[in-house]
This record gives C-alpha cells, structure tokens and sequence, in this order.
C-alpha cells in the first residue's frame, strides 16, 4: 500500500531557498517526510549535505544539526528527557543522515539507539558516499564506482573491495530486530511517504533506508535523478521493502523481466570507465542479480 | 542532616540526586564506575525521578547529554580519563552550544603505560574546551562542588556546562564522614528542574541549532562564551555564599593557608593540597615560612585572588599532577601569568608529581620544599619523584627514594614531621 497524491498534504515545513545543488534528492526526501511528520517534530540532523544547506531557517521545525556520529545518541537523550519531564507523547523524533554518518562513523550510536529501544524515527539517504567533503568513498559505496578515494588510474579502476562486503545496512539494522524497518528510493515519493507514516506509529526505534542518486557526486546531470534512482529499482541494484516486526514484504511490484543493469551505470559519470568493459559490466549484472535473488528469497 | 560516610563517587551520585536531575547519561570507567551504579540504584529504588540512559559510549554518554539538555532537563554525567579523552569533540560541542550540563570526572590518568590511577592529566588536556573546571580537596567538597554546580551553570548569564574533578581512588574510593543537605534545604536553595531559561528544542517555538557561522561573526561568538566563562567566577561565588549561609560551608574560588608571611608558598590543585597542608603545618611546627593556595577555580581562573595571595612570597612552587609535553605542568603558565603584574616577582618553580597516581605523602611535599629553597630558578621544571638524572631522585638504583608512610604513621590530621 502507499498513499495516495491527495492524501499528501500541501503544506510545507521547509521554507523556499537553500544552499543544496539543483536536484538533491536528500532535501527532497527531508520534505516528503516533514510533510507526513508535520509540525510537531524536532529534526535531528547529523553532519552532511543535509545539515548544511538546511542552514539559516530552511527547516520550520526545530531543527538541530549536531555532530557527525552522534545524532542516535542526542536523539536518546532528547527522548528520554522528555519521557522524564512527561513530555514525550508530544512529539515526533526524527534523525536524518547521510550513509557515511550512518554506515561508517555514526553505526555503533545508531546501534546502541536501537537495542536501547529508543523511540526515534532514523532515515538514511544513502548516496553512496561522502558528498559532503566532495564525495569520497563509504561503506555503502558501489563495486567499481569511481570517487575522489577510489579514482579510475592504471593500477585500480573504481572501488575495488570485494561486492560481497559492501555494507548492507538494512541487513545490519534487521540483525537488531528492530520493529520497523523499510528500503525507499526517492524516486518512489508516495511508497516513501507511506513508510515513514508506518515508521511514526511505531513506538520504539524505525529505519528508513532511502536511495537517493546525487547528480553532483555522481556526475548525472541534474534532470535525471529521480530517473536514475528508479532505474535502480527497475534494474534490481535497489529493492523495496519493509520488515515490519520480523515479517518482510516487497513495497514494490517486481516486473518479471528486469532491466539490464547496464541502463541504470550508463547516465552515471561515476561507471563511466566500466561502459566499454563487457567483461566489467557482466561481472556487475551478477553481483546484481545474487543481491537481487538473495533480497527477494528473504521474503516472509 | 546527620553525618554520612561516603566515598567520592556516592558523594557525586547523592549530590545529583538532591539537585533533582532528569536525565543521566553515561558509560563506566574505572575509577568513575561507581557513580552510574550508584545512580541506577537510585532509579531503581524510585528514590531519583530521572532516566538513566545506558548508552553505548562515553562519546554517545555526552551526546544523549547534549539532548537532554537541549529540551530543557537538568542533566548529569560522570566519566573520566579514556572517557574524556573519547568524548573531547562533544566537550566542545556542549560548550558551544552553551548547554548547562554537569559531569563528575574520578581523575584518571591516560594510556599508555596503561594505569587507572590518579593524575590530573584528564581534565586539563581539556582546560580549554569552553568548560568550567572545578576541583574538589576532600569529599565534602565533591558533595559541595556538584551540588552547588548546577545552581552555577544554568545561572541565566554563565549557561556552561561544569567539570567537577576529584581525584580518582583517592577522593571516589576513599569514604569520608561528610554533612550533605537536606531536601528541602536543596529545594530552597535550587530552582526545580526543567524550568531553565536557555533555548531548547521546542516545536511551539522552532529554532535551529549547531549552525554554520561564518568568519565575519565567529569572533563576536567565541567572545561572548569567554566573557561568559570568564563572568561565572563571580556567579560562583556568589551561589556558594548562599550555599555557605545554609550549611556553614563556604566555598571560594582560591583557599590560602598561612600566606601573610610565608616566603615560599605552594599552589595547586586537588586532594594533594590537603597532604601539602598537612606538610605544612609540619614544617611550620619546625620554624619553616610556608604556605599554600588552593586553586578550586581552575576555569575560570582566579587571577585576581591568586596575585593577591602570592604577593608577598619569594619562592612560589606549583606543583602540577600532570604534565604538558615539552614545556611545563598545565597549572603552572596560568600561576606565572597572575605573578607578572607584580612590582616584585618571586622565583617561580614547577614540580610534577604524583603523575600515575605516585603516592604524594608529607614527605614529597617537604622534598618539594627543600628542593624549591635549593633551586636558583634557572631551571623550573623539576621532577621531584621521578628518576631522572638531573631531578631530586637521580637515577641511581641504589639510592632509596624517600621512605614510604609506614601504616597509622603518616598523620595527615597535621602532626606529620
């Protein structure tokens, strides 16, 4: 199920004007979810793109952007002030972040956050890397995209560790058994929208993964994102579903025949050295389609 | 209120609990361990109406820290050691952010040698992270100093978050018979939680927080927080006065000891001010001018008092449980700085002892004091209980260091000889 456009309110909680390039798909998704959060919610931002176009009174909710690894960690202490002073009922409590605050520096917070069943709902936009510092690369980063820590040279072509070992952060946030976990893509804004509303009815701690290609770190250009980010699932890079106390279900109709994984590399400046490698891109279809098989037989 | 016997660590515990703290955040580290038990206990018996939120970290210890205080609560937290050395970011960030939070630090040394003992090396590494620093000489006043720090810190003109340092082991573990205050004394004396006057959170009235500022209005910020610092001394001295005409305690930014006439005086920080007291009162009994001052105002520094106090000295010794790399102990620059605006100033000495938790007896401090009367000056940095080649104990297996106490014999009640 996912709402319908007239379900989706007008309202905006994000004022016209901020700093992010044309096309982000980070402060699209931070808008579609303020609009199912609506006012009563104190946005805990952890270090990224995020936090810092969203500077000077974007957001028209609290909004509090705190270190790079600490935002679980701030939102247990604001949860459990609240609870203290008889407030919590109140309020939603929200953290966005980036997949390099999420996947890498800020993971042990989010897991202590979780297993203490702090009540927050988390969303990741993962791009895939470190956009903020100009787009190095994370845990979450794709086998042979090129960033500025993993250039296309003679010796190394891209990101080069193994496909296998690329973090899979829903697989690690299911391992805690948490009560509500959904994967998103920002090209699925009612899908998207539909999670979080699930997420904010969950009391105790949710995880939205949300997909989000950035026409910058990526070199698309900037027309193309919400395209490439569906081309992601139409592909199966990117599966929607959700874990909802243990039982997971696809968010998404999977078509029978897939797009080859090749139309979702091609309007990418970052596999742009992989284009001309039959071999490469073979070698790509595969570690797609055992995700894709192995995502799709975890279904309840 | 009848006397108790606490260690250092219950004596923090108790005292966050009278000062009705809504939310504990922290993570166990030796010798700090006890304080969180302590509080837990305390939840759990229902006798503290406040969440204890068992975080993963001392890093996330400070951040949940930072939340809480963010909407509103009164907030606590204790640590030391590795601890602070993890959450050093937050520190700033707390302070930054001008939150009144309060954490009891056990001082502890850090790694490596690896040692869990006592030195000063912890909070000072951290002197300049916006904090207020406080250090306690018995646990009194570590009951005192707590207490009396969340009355300091969410005063509407200082808003900073507070240190209080004791000494691990010596004050945590020791228990001393201590008087706290009653309930409804702390009441009196206390605003009630949760009603304080800082920005928070709030989605009735939406601010944004942790902003970008850039370098046209940077330096108008660091300013104000400075001159917040820097104005609490005079905030602190005013709440332990009020605090002194409920208890019969008052507390002061300095204490000095037999100062009139001293000729060489001692200055320092922590519980060894109550072993060099003691010292001193056994040199005096043998005809010696000395004297001490106890700095319990490290941030902000009491620079005024402190000149006044040593103004009339000839040989000024500060002895530093800490060392910084390459130049001096931490205290001692702060101590020149208030000696340089005297018309006379006196042959000032730095003496590192006691790092690693190296017991101080009244025997290191009169090594210190003979060893402060034999130095020309020229040389400042002295190591009076490290083997060294060129310091007090040469390094020279076979000559002893300074006897050991023997057990009932070192008597620092005053009499030690």
């Amino acid at each position: 199920m996912v709402m319908k456009p007239k379900q989706v309110t007008c309202t905006e909680h994000l004022n016209p004007g901020n700093l992010a390039c044309a096309a982000c798909t980070e402060v699209l998704g931070f808008r579609h979810a303020l609009k199912v959060l609506g006012p009563n919610t104190i946005a805990i931002n952890g270090t990224g793109c995020l936090a810092v176009v969203m500077q000077m009174g974007v957001p028209k909710v609290p909004h509090f952007h705190v270190l790079f690894e600490n935002a679980p960690a701030v939102i247990s202490g604001i949860d459990d002030a609240l609870k203290a002073m008889g407030k919590r009922d109140e309020v939603n409590l929200l953290v966005v972040a980036g997949d390099g605050g999420t996947a890498d520096i800020g993971l042990s917070a989010l897991s202590g956050a979780i297993e203490r069943n702090q009540d927050f709902i988390y969303i990741c936009f993962d791009n895939e890397s470190y956009m903020n510092t100009g787009g190095q690369r994370s845990g979450t980063t794709p086998f042979g995209a090129r960033t500025s820590t993993t250039p296309v040279g003679r010796a190394v072509q891209g990101e080069d560790r193994l496909p296998e070992l690329r973090k899979d952060l829903m697989a690690i946030i299911a391992a805690h058994n948490i009560p509500y976990a959904a994967s998103t893509s920002i090209a699925y804004p009612l899908d998207f929208m539909e999670r979080v509303r699930k997420a904010s009815t969950v009391r105790g701690p949710s995880y939205i993964h949300c997909h989000s290609p950035c026409p910058t770190g990526w070199s698309i250009e900037s027309s193309r994102t919400v395209e490439v980010a569906r081309l992601a699932v139409e592909t199966g890079a990117v599966v929607l579903y959700e874990i909802e106390n243990g039982e997971r279900r696809l968010t998404q109709k999977i078509k029978k025949k897939r797009k080859p994984i090749r139309e979702y590399l091609a309007p990418q400046g970052r596999f742009r050295h992989l284009l001309d490698d039959p071999e490469a891109i073979e070698h790509l279809q595969q570690v797609v389609d055992r995700g894709f098989a192995a995502t799709l037989a975890s279904m309840s | 209120m009848k006397t108790e016997f606490w260690n250092g660590n219950m004596a923090a515990a108790r005292a966050a609990q009278r000062a009705r703290v809504q939310s504990i955040a922290a993570y166990p580290i030796t010798p700090q361990t006890h304080t969180v038990e302590y509080l837990a206990k305390f939840v759990a018996d229902g006798e503290l109406h406040a969440r204890l939120t068992k975080v993963e970290s001392e890093h996330s210890a400070l951040s949940a820290c930072v939340g809480a205080s963010s909407v509103g609560a009164r907030t606590f937290t204790a640590s030391c050691s590795q601890g602070i050395a993890l959450m050093s970011e937050v520190l700033f960030f707390a302070a930054g952010l001008r939150l009144p939070i309060v954490m009891a630090v056990s001082n502890r040394t850090l790694s490596v040698p690896v040692n869990i003992w006592s030195d000063h090396q912890d909070t000072l590494v951290n002197r300049d992270t916006g904090w207020i620093q406080l250090y306690a000489a018995s646990v009194q006043e570590v009951y005192d100093l707590v207490f009396t720090a969340f009355k300091i810190a969410e005063n509407a003109d200082v808003l900073l978050p507070v240190i209080v340092a004791y000494d691990g082991f010596i004050l945590s573990h020791a228990s001393e018979p201590i008087v706290p205050i009653s309930q409804e004394e702390a009441d009196a004396f206390m605003p009630p939680p949760g009603q304080g006057t800082w920005p928070i959170l709030d989605p009735d009235n939406p601010q944004q927080f942790g902003e970008v500022l850039f370098p046209e209005w940077y330096p108008d910020f660091e300013y104000k927080k400075h001159q917040a610092l820097v104005g609490s001394l005079g905030i602190a001295a005013q709440v332990w006065r009020e605090f002194g005409a409920i208890t019969g305690r008052t507390l002061t930014p300095i204490d000095t000891w037999f100062c009139e006439d001293a000729e060489l005086l001692f200055v320092g920080i922590g519980s060894m001010m109550q072993t060099t007291r003691a010292a001193v009162l056994g040199l005096r009994a043998r005809g010696a001018k000395v004297g001490l001052v106890n700095i319990r105002s490290f941030r902000p520094f009491p620079e005024q008092e402190l000149r006044q106090a040593l103004a009339g000295a000839e040989r000024v010794v500060v002895l530093d449980r800490d060392i910084g790399y390459g130049t001096t102990g931490m205290v001692y620059p702060d101590v020149l700085r208030a000696l340089y605006a005297l018309p006379q100033r006196p042959i000032a000495l730095n003496m590192i002892i006691g790092t690693g938790g190296k017991e101080i007896t009244p025997q290191t401090i009169e090594r210190c004091f003979e060893l402060g009367l034999e130095a020309s000056g020229e040389r400042t940095v002295l190591w009076p209980d490290a083997r060294g080649p060129e310091e007090g104990i040469p390094y020279d297996e076979s000559i002893q260091l300074p006897p050991a106490p023997q057990p009932g014999g070192c008597a620092l009640n005053g009499g030690a000889g």
